[in-house]
């Protein structure tokens, strides 16, 4: 009657996962243009490892880390495996934050503008997003106002690209929505981690209430959970983690869609637990899929948000497949 | 610890479903809400678990309304299980069933020792443990009922509210149910349900609250409340309670014209 399972594997997947986050990480330090390895000895190796493979490596798992968990936080909470982390508008109004920080040219006077706007126009979602919501109500309102943001946000980035005068600040625009992990400096790295590790801990502490939300509202509630907090910490958890990661990447999609999906069925289906497993099992993906573009780079210059998305389509229909067998006749 | 509500009034939508009800449900004693479809008798048992705010009066759990209950302290003595058998994600019955120790244990925690103990005397009440690695999900009805019954038993409340418990459920489970909510509340629980089951509430309740309209038509023993004219009242039928062989139940020949 009692479930080992039960008590060993949390730590043992969670043991597995990080081990696999570690060797990525690793992995993502030691592959580059300039060979495989910690960077040759010399100031041009030590140049290479800080300047370019750390801050790059860093923001892999970091950015991975927190669409993996915020995904994972989302689908919990709104109890629909369909949601992600720019369902609820954040990563849009850093987009369109980052898009008016070029449209503006105050990108190409300011290194750190692109970062800051993307930072403004997230956290100006998210105040959007709780003031059309409320801190009262179900799942379907927190949806129903992300999507609004989210259109909003389209809509005028659609604007920006289209009165644009100069073509290369259009083609800024658009690649910079595409995601990216390359050329980005130590500073950014900085400026965004403190506010990714504070939106991951407000989502990491959620596990309790999301496990209770599997039996439904009332009966969370019954079980001692605080609806209304649980929500805020929902919303200002992911808008900070989400809201930090895009303004620096830009837009990496699938992610959080892909791998709490992945995940689920080794945690035994339990919101809770999907919350750390998918932290590490984000930067495993992420810092993977930079490590791949890198090792095409001479061949191709991929984006990481192109890539996310390329492995992210054909994962859907799979998805779309497998729900079709499974409600067959 | 006594469930009361005394003048409560509770607005939903705009629309007042409880029009200032009176209800003790007494430790020791299992007690039924009784009544047609859309009297109030879930927002009655929401109400009585601290889950909605009353408009006037109050719902109390031992002698203290609800608004003065820490959450986590109120979780640890009041369970509740609602109508609707939700279980969203592909839960195994035992992980379920573990989430009613949820106000006992603190963030990151293990299963100790007494929460594995009170998650096995639940699943050995509901007669589950066949049933155990299954997930929820894919369980009929009646086993799905069990299982979240269990969830409720595995909180070791001092007060259980379960609406409508027993639909879904075959013949021999509910008998098994109200045979272990009869013992449960004799060990000085209280156990207050809402029933559609009229025979199920003759033959085992200790006490009936009959409501029609979001009011109390009348409360009391069972031989008291469910007369023919009560019946008649609240349900439109023509009923009344018997004693068969020992047993009493209820009987209902027609509706009324």
């Amino acid at each position: 009657m009692t479930e080992p399972a039960a008590t060993y594997l949390p730590r043992r997947l969670l043991a597995g996962l990080a081990a696999l986050a570690l060797l990525a990480f690793l992995l993502s330090l030691a592959i580059g243009p300039s060979g495989f390895g910690f960077g040759p000895p010399g100031a041009a190796g030590s140049l290479i490892f800080w300047e370019i493979r750390l801050p790059r490596a860093l923001l892999g798992a970091l950015v991975g880390a927190t669409l993996g968990l915020a995904g994972a936080a989302l689908q919990g909470y709104l109890r629909n495996p369909l949601a992600e982390p720019s369902l609820i508008g954040v990563s849009g109004g850093a987009a369109l934050g980052a898009v008016l920080a070029i449209h503006l040219g105050i990108a190409q006077t300011l290194a750190l503008a692109l970062p800051i706007g993307g930072l403004l126009g997230a956290i100006a979602a998210m105040l959007a997003v709780v003031a059309l919501a409320g801190l009262n109500g179900g799942p379907i309102t927190l949806i129903l106002a992300g999507l609004a943001v989210s259109a909003t946000a389209t809509a005028l980035i659609s604007l920006a690209l289209n009165l644009s005068q100069n073509p290369f600040a259009a083609i800024e625009m658009v690649y910079w929505m595409m995601g990216s992990l390359a050329d980005r400096s130590l500073t950014q790295v900085w400026l965004s981690a403190p506010l990714m590790l504070i939106g991951m801990g407000l989502l990491l502490v959620l596990g309790r209430a999301l496990d209770a939300l599997t039996l439904g509202e009332d009966a969370a509630v019954s079980l001692g959970i605080d609806a209304r907090g649980t929500r805020l910490l929902i919303v200002a958890g992911t808008a900070l983690s989400v809201g930090a990661a895009t303004a620096v990447t830009g837009i990496i999609g699938f992610v959080g869609l892909l791998v709490p999906h992945a995940l689920r069925p080794l945690t035994g289906h339990r919101p809770g637990l999907l919350l750390p497993a998918s932290l590490l099992g984000g930067s495993i993906l992420v810092l993977l899929a930079d490590v791949a573009l890198r090792l095409v780079q001479p061949w191709a210059d991929l984006r990481i948000g192109v890539l996310t998305a390329l492995i992210g389509a054909p994962f859907f229909i799979w998805l779309v497949l497998k729900t079709r067998r499974e409600l067959a006749p | 610890m006594k469930l009361e509500a005394r003048g409560l009034r509770v607005h939903l939508g705009g629309r007042e479903v409880l029009k200032g009800v009176e209800l003790a449900a007494e430790p020791g004693e299992l007690t039924a809400v009784l009544g047609a479809n859309g009297a109030g008798k879930t927002t009655l048992l929401r109400a009585l678990a601290g889950l909605i705010p009353a408009s006037a009066g109050e719902a109390r759990l031992d002698r203290r309304p609800f608004r003065a209950w820490p959450r986590g302290a109120l979780a640890r003595c009041l369970a509740y299980l609602p109508q609707e058998r939700t279980v969203h994600w592909a839960l195994t019955a035992r992980a379920v069933v573990g989430l009613g120790r949820l106000p006992h244990q603190r963030l990151g925690q293990a299963e100790t020792a007494a929460d594995r103990a009170a998650i096995e005397a639940a699943i050995e009440a509901m007669d589950i443990a066949t049933l155990t690695a299954r997930p929820v999900l894919e369980m009929s009805g009646g086993e799905k009922a069990r299982v979240l019954l269990a969830r409720a038993l595995a909180q070791e409340p001092q007060a259980l509210i379960a609406d409508e418990p027993a639909a879904g459920l075959d013949p021999a489970h509910q008998l098994a149910l109200f045979r272990h909510l009869t013992r449960f509340a004799a060990r000085g629980r209280t156990v207050l349900v809402a029933l559609h089951d009229l025979p199920l509430a003759a033959r085992f309740c200790h006490k009936i609250v009959l409501i029609k309209a979001g009011a109390v038509l009348t409360s009391g023993a069972p031989a008291n409340v469910l007369t023919r004219q009560h019946l008649g009242s609240a349900y439109d039928i023509d009923a009344e309670y018997r004693t068969i062989d020992g047993i009493a139940t209820v009987l209902w020949r027609d509706g009324l014209p």
